[in-house]
Parts: C-alpha cells; sequence; structure tokens
C-alpha cells in the first residue's frame, strides 16, 4: 500500500499553493515594484486552483497519502476550501494598502507559506507531519506579523515568536513522549498502541502536543500572544493571523481526539472541555471594555475559538461532532474575515468611537458590519448561528449539557460587546470619516457579509456535504 | 401564500433602499401605508379562506437544512390565524400613526416593514428553528427601533432590552435542542414532535427542557420575575415601536406557551402548572400593584401589561390542572388565553399609540404635569377613556371577553389563584380611574417646562385613523366575539387533547 498512494497530485491544492509561492519569490525578484501585483494575482489563482482541485479530491472516497501521513477526507477537504478560501479574502483585502510596497512579493509569499503550513495541519495524520506543519505555519506568521517594521509590530512579532517558540519546544517534547508512548507516530498506529500504555506518559505527551495546537488555534490557555499580536500588525495580517491557522489547528485537534485520544484512558474530551469552557469565557471577559477594535475582535476569536473546541470535544462521541466543527470553521472563517475587511476598508479608524456615523458615510459597510458583528454573535439567519446550532447540539448529545449552557451564557455577554461597536456605527453624527479607504477591502467585505449570510440560509446542502464519515 | 405574506414587507423594505436617496419622504410613507394594508387584506383573505374545523390550513413545506432537521414549514390554525390579524392591523395602525413622522423616515417604514415580516413569520412558523430565526430577528429589530427613534435614556433601556430578551432566546434554543436531541429521528419540525410526543415517561429530562423553554418565554412575555427589561424599553421607545412591542411582541411568548410548550412536553406541563399557575398570579398582582404606583403613564401601561400577561399565564397553567374533570371549562381558559392576546394587543396598542400622542404635545408622560385635557381634546379624552375601561375588563369590549372566560375556566381546577387574580381587575380599575381623572378632569394645566407648546390641539385626523378602528375592532370583540372564538375553540380543545396525552 505504501507504493501505491505516494502520488504528489493527491496533495494537489498543497503542491499548488507551495509552487506558487516558490514562484512568487522568482518572478518578485525580477518584476519592477509596479508590477509586483503579478505575484498577489498568481497567489490568487493558485488559490482558485486549489479549491477547484480540493472540491474534485472531495468528490472521491476517503484516502491515504504517503503511507499514512496524510489523509484526504471530508475533514482535510473543507479545511483545504475554508483555507483557500479565506486566503483569498485575506489577499483581497491586502492588496489596496500592499500597492507599490518594496516589500508586495514578499508579503504575498509568506501569506501563501502561512496558509500551506494551515492545510498540512489539517490534513496531517502524523505527529512528525504536525510538527513540520506547525512550523511551516508558525514561521511565516511570525515575520508577518512584523511586517511594517513599526514599533507595535515588532513588539508583536516578537510576543508571538517567543510565545510560539516555547510553546514548539513543548510540543516537540510530547511528540517525543507520544513517540516513547506508542511507538509509532502516524495516528492510526498510536490509537492502538495508546490503549493500554501508561497513562502519566500519555499525558504529559498529550499536554506538550495540546500546547503547540492550541497556540495556533489561539485558545486558553495559549492564547496570550493573541491580543498583542493582532493589535500591532497590520490589519490584513490580523485577519490572517485569527482565521487561516485557527482552522488547519482545530482539524488537527478534532483528528487527534478522534484517532489516537479516543480509545486512550486519558480523559480528552473533558480535558477539551474545560479549555472550551475556559477559553469561551476568557476571551468574552477580555474582549468586554476594549476601546481598540482589532484588540476586540482579537478577543473575541479566542471565545470563537471555545465554541469550536465544544464539537471537537465530542469528536467521535456525537455523529454531529463532524459536522458541527467543519461548519462552524467555514461560517466563522468568513464572518471573521469579514468583520476584518471592514477594519481594513477604514485603515484611519481605530477605535469604537472612530466608527460613529459610519451608517451614514458608508451605509453599505456599516451593513456588512453589522451582519458580521450579528454574526459572530450568532444571530439567525447567519451562517455561524447554524454553526452554533450545530456546536451546541452536538454537544448536548455528547454528553456535555453544561458546556452548552454556558456557551448560551457567553453568548449573550457576547452581544455586549459587539454592540459596544455596532451601536456607535450606526447612530448618527460624530467625526467626519475619512473619505479615502480601501475599496478592494470595502468589496471584500461585502461578499464575506453575502456569503455569511447565504451560507445560514442555503446551509443544507453545505451540511449534507459535510457528514461523510472520516478515515481512521 | 403564506410565504408571500410573511416576506412580502421584507421585499418591500429592500426596494425602498433601492429608491433615491433624494425621494420625497412622502414617497415612503405611502409606500409603508399601502404596503401594510395590503398585509392587512392578505390576512383577512386568509381568514375568509379559513375553515374553522379543519385544523392546520396553509401549510407550506420546504426542505431546508435536512441534515440538521430543520426545515422552512409554515402554516395556519385556530391559534395562530387571530394573532397573524391582529399583527396585520397593529403594523397598518403604526404605518398610519407614523404619518408625521420626519425622523430618517425610510429606515424607520423599512424597519418596521421588515419587523412585520419576523412577526408574521413567527406566528405562521411550523418548525421551531424557523420559530427561533424570527424570535431572534424580532428582537433585533426592535432593539434598532428603540436605540434609534427612541426618547434620551433609549440606548440603554435598548440595551437592556436585547441583552434580557436575548438571554431568553438562548434559554429557548437550549430548550429546543433538547426536544430535538430527544425526537427520533431528530427533528426540530414542531407538528412532528407535537406527534412524537419525544419526552414522554423521562421526568428529569423533560423538566430541564421545560425549564429552558419556560424561562426563555417568560422573559419575553414578560413575567415576574423576568418583567424587568419592559417598563424601560416601553418608556423610551417611540410611540409606534411601543404599541408593536407591547401588541404584538409580547404575544410570542404567550404563543410559545400554547404552541411549543403545552402540546410538546404535555406530561411534565402537567406536573409543573402549578409553578405556572403561581407565576401568573403573581405577576397579576404585582403588574397590577405597581402600576397603581406610578405617575408616568406609559411606564402605568406598561405595567398593565405585565397584568394582563399574568392572566394568560394563569390561564395555560390552570388548564393543565387534570383533577377537575371538567374539559368544557379548561378549554374556555385557552380559549381566553387566546383572546386575551388579541384582546391586550388591541388595547394596550391603542393606548400606547395615545401615550404618543400625549408626549408629542406635552413633551412628558408625567401624569402630574396635566389636568383637565378633556375640555381643550374632547375627542383625545374620549378615545383614552375607551381604551382605558376597556383594559380594566369592563363588559362590552374584548378585555370582558378574555378575562371572564379566563376565569370562568380557571375557577374550577384554581379556586384560590383565580379568586386572588380577580383583585387584579380592581385594581387596575383603580389605577386607570385615577390616571383618567388626574390627566381629563380639573382645571386645565399644561407642562410648562421650556419649549413645550402653550396649546394643547386635539388629536390629528391620522392619529385617530390609527387609534379609532382598534377601539371599535375592541367593542365588536367585545359584543360579538363569535367569529373569533369559533376559529379558537377548535384549535384549543385540540391542544387540550394533546395535553392530556
Amino acid at each position: 500500500m505504501t507504493e501505491m498512494n505516494e502520488n504528489p497530485l493527491y496533495l494537489l491544492p498543497e503542491v499548488l499553493l507551495a509552487a506558487s509561492a516558490v514562484l512568487g519569490l522568482l518572478l518578485g525578484s525580477w518584476l519592477p515594484r509596479a508590477r509586483q501585483w503579478a505575484v498577489g494575482l498568481l497567489a490568487a489563482v493558485a488559490c482558485v486552483a486549489g479549491i477547484v482541485a480540493a472540491a474534485v479530491a472531495a468528490a472521491e472516497p476517503a484516502r491515504t497519502a504517503f503511507g499514512d501521513a496524510f489523509t484526504i477526507d471530508p475533514v482535510t477537504s473543507t479545511s483545504r476550501i475554508v483555507v483557500l478560501g479565506g486566503t483569498l479574502l485575506v489577499l483581497g483585502v491586502s492588496f489596496g494598502p500592499l500597492r507599490g510596497d518594496p516589500r508586495e512579493s514578499e508579503f504575498y509569499v509568506l501569506v501563501q507559506l502561512a496558509a500551506l503550513g494551515a492545510l498540512m495541519m489539517a490534513g496531517a495524520q502524523d505527529l512528525l507531519l504536525i510538527a513540520a506543519a506547525y512550523l511551516l505555519a508558525s514561521i511565516p506568521a511570525y515575520t508577518l506579523a512584523g511586517f511594517r517594521k513599526d514599533g507595535p509590530g515588532t513588539e508583536a512579532a516578537l510576543k508571538f515568536y517567543v510565545v510560539g517558540a516555547l510553546l514548539g519546544v513543548l510540543m516537540l517534547t510530547g511528540i517525543t513522549v507520544l513517540y516513547a508512548a506508542g511507538r509509532g507516530t502516524a495516528y492510526p498506529m498510536l490509537g492502538e498502541a495508546l490503549r493500554d500504555a501508561p497513562e502519566v506518559l500519555i499525558a504529559t505527551g498529550a499536554i506538550g502536543l495540546l500546547a503547540g495546537v492550541l497556540f495556533k488555534a489561539g485558545g486558553v490557555p495559549a492564547h496570550f500572544w493573541v491580543p498583542d499580536a493582532v493589535q500591532g500588525s497590520s490589519p490584513p495580517v490580523a485577519a490572517l493571523l485569527t482565521t487561516l491557522p485557527k482552522i488547519g489547528a482545530l482539524a488537527a485537534l478534532f483528528r487527534l481526539g478522534d484517532a489516537v485520544f479516543a480509545g486512550s484512558p486519558l480523559p480528552w474530551p473533558a480535558l477539551i472541555a474545560v479549555l472550551a469552557a475556559a477559553s469561551m469565557t476568557l476571551g468574552n471577559l477580555g474582549a468586554f471594555f476594549q476601546q481598540d477594535v482589532k484588540r476586540l475582535l482579537a478577543y473575541s476569536t479566542i471565545s470563537q475559538v471555545g465554541y469550536l473546541l465544544m464539537p471537537v470535544s465530542v469528536a467521535g462521541r456525537s455523529d454531529l461532532a463532524q459536522q458541527a466543527l467543519l461548519y462552524y470553521l467555514a461560517a466563522y472563517t468568513v464572518t471573521n474575515l469579514g468583520a476584518f475587511s471592514v477594519v481594513c476598508a477604514l485603515p484611519r479608524a481605530h477605535t469604537l468611537d472612530d466608527y460613529r456615523g459610519l451608517a451614514k458615510e458608508r451605509p453599505l459597510l456599516a451593513a456588512s458590519l453589522v451582519i458580521c458583528l450579528l454574526g459572530l454573535v450568532g444571530t439567525p439567519p447567519t451562517s455561524v448561528f447554524l454553526g452554533k446550532l450545530e456546536a451546541f447540539s452536538a454537544a448536548f448529545d455528547g454528553g456535555y449539557a453544561w458546556l452548552v449552557v454556558l456557551a448560551a451564557v457567553n453568548t449573550v455577554a457576547s452581544l455586549f460587546y459587539y454592540l459596544r461597536w455596532i451601536v456607535p456605527a450606526v447612530s448618527r453624527g460624530g467625526s467626519s470619516q475619512p473619505a479615502e479607504g480601501n475599496r478592494a477591502a470595502r468589496v471584500v467585505a461585502y461578499a464575506a457579509a453575502v456569503v455569511s449570510l447565504g451560507l445560514g440560509i442555503a446551509g443544507g446542502p453545505v451540511l449534507d456535504v459535510l457528514t461523510a464519515p472520516i478515515t481512521r | 401564500m403564506l410565504t408571500a405574506l410573511v416576506f412580502a414587507p421584507t421585499a418591500v423594505a429592500v426596494l425602498l433602499f433601492a429608491l433615491p436617496r433624494r425621494t420625497s419622504p412622502t414617497v415612503f410613507r405611502v409606500v409603508w401605508v399601502v404596503m401594510s394594508a395590503v398585509e392587512l387584506a392578505l390576512v383577512i383573505g386568509l381568514w375568509a379562506g379559513y375553515d374553522s374545523a379543519g385544523g392546520m390550513q396553509y401549510e407550506e413545506r420546504a426542505r431546508w437544512i435536512p441534515s440538521a432537521g430543520v426545515g422552512y414549514h409554515v402554516g395556519v390554525d385556530g391559534l395562530s390565524l387571530p394573532l397573524l390579524a391582529l399583527t396585520g392591523l397593529l403594523f397598518l395602525a403604526c404605518a398610519v400613526y407614523s404619518l408625521r413622522e420626519n425622523r430618517r423616515i425610510r429606515e424607520f417604514a423599512a424597519l418596521f416593514l421588515f419587523l412585520e415580516t419576523t412577526c408574521l413569520g413567527l406566528f405562521a412558523a411550523l418548525d421551531l428553528i424557523l420559530f427561533f430565526v424570527f424570535f431572534d430577528l424580532s428582537i433585533v429589530a426592535m432593539y434598532f427601533v428603540i436605540a434609534g427613534w427612541g426618547h434620551r435614556q433609549a440606548a440603554r433601556a435598548a440595551l437592556k432590552f436585547f441583552l434580557y430578551t436575548f438571554i431568553g432566546s438562548l434559554a429557548l434554543l437550549l430548550g429546543f435542542i433538547g426536544l430535538y436531541l430527544a425526537a427520533e429521528p431528530h427533528t426540530f419540525d414542531m407538528v412532528e414532535l407535537t406527534e412524537q410526543n419525544p419526552l414522554a415517561g423521562r421526568s428529569v429530562y423533560g423538566a430541564l427542557v421545560l425549564l429552558a423553554v419556560v424561562v426563555g418565554l417568560a422573559v419575553k412575555t414578560p413575567t415576574v420575575p423576568f418583567h424587568t427589561w419592559l417598563p424601560p424599553a416601553h418608556v423610551e421607545a417611540p410611540a409606534a415601536g411601543s404599541a408593536i412591542l407591547a401588541g404584538v411582541l409580547l404575544k410570542m411568548g404567550t404563543y410559545g406557551f400554547v404552541r411549543i410548550a403545552m402540546p410538546m412536553l404535555p406530561e411534565v406541563w402537567r406536573r409543573y402548572a402549578l409553578v405556572l399557575v403561581v407565576i401568573g398570579v403573581v405577576s397579576v398582582l404585582h403588574g397590577a400593584l405597581v402600576a397603581l404606583a406610578q405617575t408616568d403613564f406609559k411606564r402605568m401601561v406598561a405595567y398593565t401589561s405585565v397584568n394582563h400577561m399574568g392572566y394568560i399565564v394563569l390561564a395555560v397553567g390552570a388548564a393543565a390542572a387534570t383533577a377537575d374533570g371538567s374539559e368544557q371549562a379548561r378549554s374556555l381558559a385557552v380559549t381566553g388565553a387566546v383572546t386575551q392576546m388579541v384582546s391586550h394587543g388591541l388595547l394596550t396598542g391603542a393606548l400606547f399609540l395615545l401615550a404618543g400622542v400625549l408626549y408629542e404635545r406635552g413633551r412628558t408622560y408625567d401624569m402630574g404635569a396635566y389636568s383637565g385635557l378633556a375640555t381643550v381634546a374632547p375627542a383625545f379624552a374620549a378615545m383614552t377613556g375607551i381604551a382605558a375601561f376597556a383594559s380594566l375588563g369592563l363588559p362590552g369590549f374584548s378585555g370582558f371577553i378574555a378575562e371572564f372566560q379566563i376565569f370562568t375556566g380557571s375557577l374550577g381546577p384554581r379556586p384560590l389563584a383565580t379568586s386572588l387574580s380577580v383583585l387584579g381587575i380592581l385594581l387596575t380599575a383603580g389605577l386607570f380611574l385615577r390616571a383618567l381623572r388626574q390627566v381629563f378632569t380639573g382645571p386645565l394645566r399644561l407642562p410648562d417646562a421650556p419649549g413645550t407648546p402653550r396649546v394643547f390641539p386635539e388629536i390629528r385626523a391620522h392619529e385617530s385613523a390609527a387609534v379609532v378602528p382598534l377601539l371599535v375592532l375592541a367593542v365588536v370583540l367585545g359584543v360579538a366575539p363569535r367569529f373569533m372564538l369559533d376559529v379558537i375553540e377548535p384549535a384549543s380543545r385540540s391542544v387540550l387533547e394533546l395535553l392530556a396525552r
């Protein structure tokens, strides 16, 4: 079997993205500064081609590639489409501000590499591949965080890097311990071997592994970098940091729970449930009185990770878990990117008060903002509502009713800080908004709001696709 | 047909935004009134074609999100039809009343049209998630109405309203998920859930689900102790917003009791009905007593809403009592509850619109600032008097029919509770009479804060055009209620059959 499945075409979306990144780097060295946008265009084409390839691959039955290292099943396929779609949106919002930047092509290349890391994390079925994907997703992201080379950006990058390096080392330690306990790194093998391995070893290994994966997901307790990195970096980078790596990390966690730790003596579901509870609660508490919009969104993403961890915690215990996670991931990605696009579209507006009078100046942009923020709350009929409904049902079904109640309470609490942003945006008067802005980002914001609504209203077919079983 | 009825207002609301920005405000007003009138005509058409013995009618189904057990399913029966009609009428009244509204009329009209969709959709919904979607969207739309067009403290009041009712809606969602997971196969469809009765024999699970659903609906209704969002929201909301909030949105809670809680959770409902009876009585008495202490006219009307909703909760609680076998009496209680929803919608809607008239002239709701208005504005005084008398349950008005049925139906199974709540009638009578005496009789006195006009003009044509039909209908229902009771009674009997399982 090992000889049979070493076909690079199985990894076509990943290969396309990597090739386009390398090609973009070469192109960028030769192109004049005014024409560096071609690299961005190339990246966008690679994303679109990757989405098509992923969709084609999704129609085929699930399979593994390169031994048992990589798997192509609904989880991978959905993550691929969501990550690549999210990358497209990030490219869209960064097109305007980076136009003519001396390092324009480098930016696009880094974005693609970060996305590639997320893709690898989502599909990895081997601890060593997870470690490689972790580095691939992290290192470009550190660079992107400090891309502007200004004070806050440098601070953001440094903090991000130090925390990432520490947790990365912990993760490698965890992987080593798990290797020792299970005598292997491939999930199917580990899942068998861990059934009767010493519990202390499994627990140590799992906690180390969790540290790294949660760092990428931006969940409690590995969330300390999120607010500073998001506030310090430029809005497009902030959009990227809070969405793309999360998708890969949560898909990886889901797989770990489903294939590796399901049979182990470790109380993995309870552990994830507690982390989910902590993440949603602490994220919300942090967001309450923020004045800076990026910082507010940063905390909001931490709390969203909490909701996303609900289906992860019941992986393998509820039939609804998989579709709930995947649907919520897609809904969260588009809605969160929509909110960040609005931030990108108004580069001069930093605090909540700067949004006063937005509805009068730019009614459509204000409407998009309202849709995305109410969407993040989980107001029907946006897609996050349906995602939350699925996630709540899955957690309920898996026996975590207390977590569902806590999530509902947190949802109400989150309404408070989202409203603190919505109210100035739709109220009258206030400062004169700078008329200039990022047109591409505006279009992305409209598109994201429409998709977020549309995905919610027409969620039926999407959910149907997501229910197919994953490979074990 | 039903789908068109529900979504047409939103479509028109979107069209309003397609019109150029310079369009004259008159166009928006006319479109709004015409659309509301068309909606009312459609509802009357529904009523004309409704067969009162036919159960669920005008049903429409579509696959929506089958893998999540969610479908698009709407229909009309004797419980929802009167409320649909009430919704159509009140929205038309508000559109007519707002003919002089100048502040951002396009957005105002669009919000109200959207709100009309959510209200009609909620009463027609036969799927729990569809119900929930409309439930939540009505909160969002009403939030913007209060925050955008309210009085001075509107932002705070709107936030309180949103947070409270949002907590309620999430509790409701938890209950719905509990029902969904208990059903086999998993479904959110109300008709199937009612047939399946999925929680039969599972007492703890059933009790928790009932708790979640009842808390969710009780916040919206609102009953004591979840009513504290109501007075500030009403006082700060614009008149038309208050009328809709009290007239239609509060009914979503009580409608939920008869549509969802009673038929789907019959066993636990019967077991815990006494709790609801107690909550109902406490709401009746607390609402009336606190209303008695108010000096602010609108706040007083708001508290009488708590009182009136209390009768409904009492009735649905008493209907569950099985000790007394007289089915007819219990059916009377449910019928009375639905009649009370309609009656309260008409009368409180009218009272809030009249409160708006008062505010527009004197710039305050404080009853102490007015006196002797009957001499300068006799028609206004007459309408307020009629609305107040009808609201306190005087025979000849719809309120009497409703409350009489509720008391007759509840007295057998719950004599003590019912006799206590009759005291509520006495208290409301006292407080309305006191308010009428203060504002309309005695020597003429007007608020003389700086900026208020020196004269108190009589009620204008468009204002009376909004209020008079509501009062006329209240009288018609009080004198000849048969045409509505014929619709409600079969439905309330079937609710009781479901409850007796």
